[in-house]
């Protein structure tokens, strides 16, 4: 009995276990360089856009397995069009105009793209080829034109640069940043308070809950991983705003999913979409709203893009949509639908980002960092269809 | 004494924490139609499972003896190559490829690497016609009928030089006359020394055809009955054996029925095929239900029930609709939606759970919260704990057997599978139910079940729809009857003066009037 619930356990939190031992790998063989506090902020820079597309992507996934190709080619090109409202000599808006607009284009093409998959049926991966191909031609246009000698676009307001790319109360690096711990602390604290309330509330109703080690285990490994990662970053600078950006999206998107009627009809509709239909669940509606939303975290995920690269280029966005879907995949996204969460996504994107990082220090030539990156996905989708093969 | 074509002896198969077989005894004489016979995960699919080797030598223990060999199978080819073929409940066939394309699927004429298509589909042809079956090797499965599609199974396993044909089900998806005709055709291959097993849960089709009849409880083999009397065996005899006591009473009895005003009504009532929008699914039909009746729609398969049921929930199937929806006698526009018609208190429990009633990958939790998230969310923001209460509430009150309603409802038997259906029409609080075969292909104990929901229903003031192609079924549960035929309501019984041979006649006239 015993053996089998830590076998379970085990299983549960398997690509978790993989991510820890991955990490403990990198730490040697890049002689800890890894742990440094600026590699800790790499990791989450480097990574923002991957848990900001691959929550939209996880949606859509969730709906079906129906994916949205064209995200990475709307980065180049909304970051484009707002690199001319904010740079080029006859416009030079503010930044709160300019993200106002650029969101606006964003959900003027989810609009447009959800209406297409969800009420004329264009199948999703047709639908959003077309965008894949024609934006990023349209977006290195636009820059061509707005800047023939280096067909790019810089000089953003600082203000856009501390929003998207920013430090919170910044210090200089090495010194500590109080403010950036104790928001650690906060955090920590409320993981704890919440794991240990859900399981009070529970056994006063007399409900299945954790036992008392499993909750200490889960709260403990939760707000130790949160200390960890703000005592560091209080070294390298301060809070991030990528983080704030990342955390925020994550946790509403893991509330929708977990604890809405709206999340709980995205699952139905991947499951069983006839079922949901016949259930009273309004699945075109579902559908619209899954490339509507994704289209709004595109835009999102350019802004922070923008800022970080401080430019908007060509490349932009180069296979981000493969960096999302790749995310969902390795962390027990379903393929087909109806299953994964937020949460298993962060934790596919950070392994991803983990090994990323890890082969660029330790200075892997980049064709073989392709090579491991597709084993690495391969191993992810075999390890899940046998676990799941060996569960029946 | 015939030769003994087939004996399973002391067949004993495990999985984790079950055991499905045990000590298991068959014998098949050659030429006999042997039925197997047994409640829902008694052990039958299973059994023949281990004979065709989809359960691999190794994996069981005891011993098969065919043609008076041992046998050890470690895949369904080997068992083929011995002439021991198995059609399987659910139809294996691609609906995108011809007839004679899915023949042989996977035995296909000619070189391995250029396929004799004229051989393929003059042998395919030549097999149809054994199986009375007059299209064209060359038509698409897609385009005949599940009857049709049932006797090209079967065609292919003749292709495959059956010697031990084992049917699984064959006839729970047929209407009567498909059903009979294929019945014919076993006993017409049994004349031509053809050995054949059958699992059926009809149990008047078993008396009809079978030579022998083994009962399977619980994993073991109870008793194999001799059906060569002068009477067929009694189906009351056959359950005996099957639930292990006496079921005096098939049909609960309704105690104080009280029926009240009539809440639904339609009147005129017309739908269209989705697809062929000029051909009428429902043909000006009218009818009404009143306060605590169980009303019960009898109909071949395809005479328009589900149709008829289903656009009145909601316009969910069909176009361009016509005529006119009274609830509590008032004019009543649905939008095109369910949800629209769930509004309304009215409730569709489809016939098909897996296909479009549950999700079965999901809980029994959510399953039974689905059809009325708002109930037990505030702000759209679903309350976990009342979710859970709700779950178990109905698990309580419609005796669903598991250990917990968190269990995947994929992992349930058929009957707990209905009954979470049930329970989450139940959950939306409808006020009347349209029950689209709720009893399909789930065993006799379940169905007893079942019969006392549907008594508590109506006993609660609920207006119950029995859609059924089970003749006793309606007219065991009903108060009322309306017949259905080709799209129309022909007639119109009281429960009380309705006998099994006063339905047939009425469908029968009909037909001949049309």
């Amino acid at each position: 009995m015993k053996n089998t619930s830590v076998a379970s356990i085990l299983k549960k939190n398997a690509m978790l276990i993989v991510l820890v031992l991955v990490y403990v790998l990198f730490l040697f063989l890049t002689h800890g360089d890894i742990f440094s506090s600026a590699n800790f902020s790499e990791l989450i820079n480097q990574n923002t856009y991957v848990f900001i597309l691959g929550t939209g992507m996880l949606m859509c996934m969730l709906t079906g397995g129906n994916i949205d190709l064209s995200c990475g080619a709307v980065v180049c090109l909304l970051g484009a069009i707002g690199g001319v409202f904010m740079s080029a000599q006859a416009m030079a808006m503010g930044t709160g105009v300019s993200i106002l607009l650029m969101l606006l284009i964003g959900i003027g093409y989810g609009v447009v793209l959800g209406f297409l998959i969800a009420y004329v049926h264009i199948p999703p991966w047709i639908a959003t080829l077309t965008g894949f191909l024609a934006f990023r031609g349209l977006g290195t246009e636009i820059l061509s034109v707005a800047n023939p000698d280096t067909k790019s676009l810089t000089n953003f307001p600082d203000t856009f640069k501390s929003i998207f790319y920013g430090r919170v109360f910044p210090t200089a690096e090495g010194v500590f940043n109080w403010p950036c711990f104790l928001f650690g602390l906060l955090a920590a604290g409320i993981v704890v308070l919440t794991v240990f309330m859900t399981r009070k509330n529970r056994l006063a109703k007399g409900y299945e809950a954790d036992s008392i080690q499993a909750a200490a285990a889960k709260s403990g490994i939760g707000a130790a991983a949160i200390l960890l990662l703000t005592y560091k970053l209080a070294y390298g600078g301060g809070l991030p705003t990528t983080l704030l950006w990342a955390a925020g999206i994550v946790l509403i998107y893991s509330f929708i999913t977990s604890k809405t009627t709206i999340g709980r009809h995205f699952y139905v509709v991947g499951s069983n979409i006839e079922a949901a239909r016949l259930s009273g669940v309004n699945t075109r509606r579902i559908m619209f709203v899954a490339y509507l939303n994704m289209a709004v975290l595109t835009s999102i995920a350019t802004m922070a893009n923008m800022a970080r690269f401080g430019n908007a280029f060509a490349n932009a966005g180069k296979n981000y949509e493969m960096d999302a879907i790749s995310a969902c995949v390795v962390g027990g996204v379903s393929a087909s639908g109806g299953a994964g969460s937020v949460l298993g996504m962060v934790i596919g994107a950070t392994l991803i980002g983990v090994i990323n990082l890890g082969m660029s220090l330790i200075k892997l030539d980049q064709n073989y960092q392709r090579v491991v990156k597709g084993a690495v996905l391969l191993a992810a989708v075999v390890f899940d269809i046998l676990s799941k093969k060996r569960e029946k | 004494m015939a030769k003994i074509l087939l004996e399973m002896k002391n067949i004993t198969k495990t999985f984790p924490g079950v055991k499905a077989l045990d000590n298991v005894n068959l014998q098949v004489e050659e030429g006999e139609i042997h039925a197997l016979v047994g409640e829902n995960g008694a052990g039958k699919s299973t059994l023949m499972n281990v004979l065709s080797g989809i359960y691999p030598f190794g994996t069981y223990e005891g011993d098969i003896i065919y043609d008076g060999k041992v046998c050890r199978f470690s895949n369904i080819k080997d068992s083929e190559k011995l002439g021991i073929v198995i059609i399987h409940q659910e139809l294996a066939l691609v609906p995108e490829m011809t007839i004679g394309e899915n023949m042989y699927l996977g035995n296909e004429c000619g070189h391995s690497l250029a396929i004799n298509w004229n051989k393929t589909y003059a042998e395919a042809d030549k097999y149809l016609r054994m199986v009375g079956l007059k299209e064209s090797s060359k038509v698409q499965i897609k385009n005949i009928g599940t009857g049709k599609q049932q006797l090209v199974e079967i065609a292919k396993a003749l292709a495959k030089k059956a010697r031990l044909l084992i049917l699984d089900e064959p006839t729970s998806s047929l209407n009567e006359e498909d059903s009979r005709a294929l019945l014919d055709l076993m006993l017409s291959f049994k004349k031509q020394g053809m050995t054949m097993i059958i699992i059926s849960h009809k149990l008047n089709e078993v008396s009809y055809v079978a030579d022998k009849i083994t009962v399977v409880r619980d994993g073991a083999t109870i008793e194999t009955i001799d059906n060569h009397g002068k009477e067929p065996v009694s189906e009351e005899r056959i359950i005996r054996g099957m639930v292990g006591r006496e079921i005096t009473n098939r049909f609960p009895k309704r105690e104080n029925v009280k029926i009240g005003d009539v809440r639904l009504e339609v009147n005129h009532w017309t739908v269209h095929h989705p697809l062929y929008t000029e051909r009428k699914v429902v043909d000006d039909v009218s009818m009404y239900v009143r306060q605590g009746e169980v009303v019960g729609i009898y109909g071949l398969m395809g005479a328009g029930r589900t149709e008829l049921a289903m656009s009145i929930f909601g316009r969910s199937y069909g176009v361009n609709f016509s005529g006119e929806l009274k609830l509590d006698g008032k004019h009543v526009h649905l939008r095109k939606s369910a949800s629209d018609a769930i509004k309304h208190k009215i409730a569709y429990v489809t016939e098909d759970r897996k296909g479009n009633g549950l999700v079965l990958s999901q809980s029994i939790k959510v399953n039974t919260s689905l059809a009325n998230l708002e109930a037990i969310s505030s702000h759209s923001v679903i309350d976990g704990d009342k979710e859970y209460a709700a779950a178990e509430e109905y698990r309580g009150k419609l005796k669903i057997k598991t250990p917990s309603v968190e269990q995947l409802v994929g992992n349930l038997s058929g009957g707990n599978q209905q009954k979470v259906l049930l329970a989450k029409w139940m959950f939306a609080e409808p006020d009347i139910l349209l029950l689209d075969e709720p009893t399909r292909g789930i065993d006799v104990g379940a169905k007893y079940e079942i019969y006392c929901i549907i008594n508590d229903l109506a006993a609660a003031g609920k207006c119950v729809v029995l859609i059924s192609s089970e003749l006793p079924e309606v007219l065991g549960m009903s108060d009322r009857i309306y017949i259905m035929n080709e799209a129309k309501i022909i007639g119109e019984m009281k429960a009380a003066e309705a006998t099994q041979e006063s339905i047939m006649t009425a469908i029968l006239r009909s037909g001949r009037g049309a």
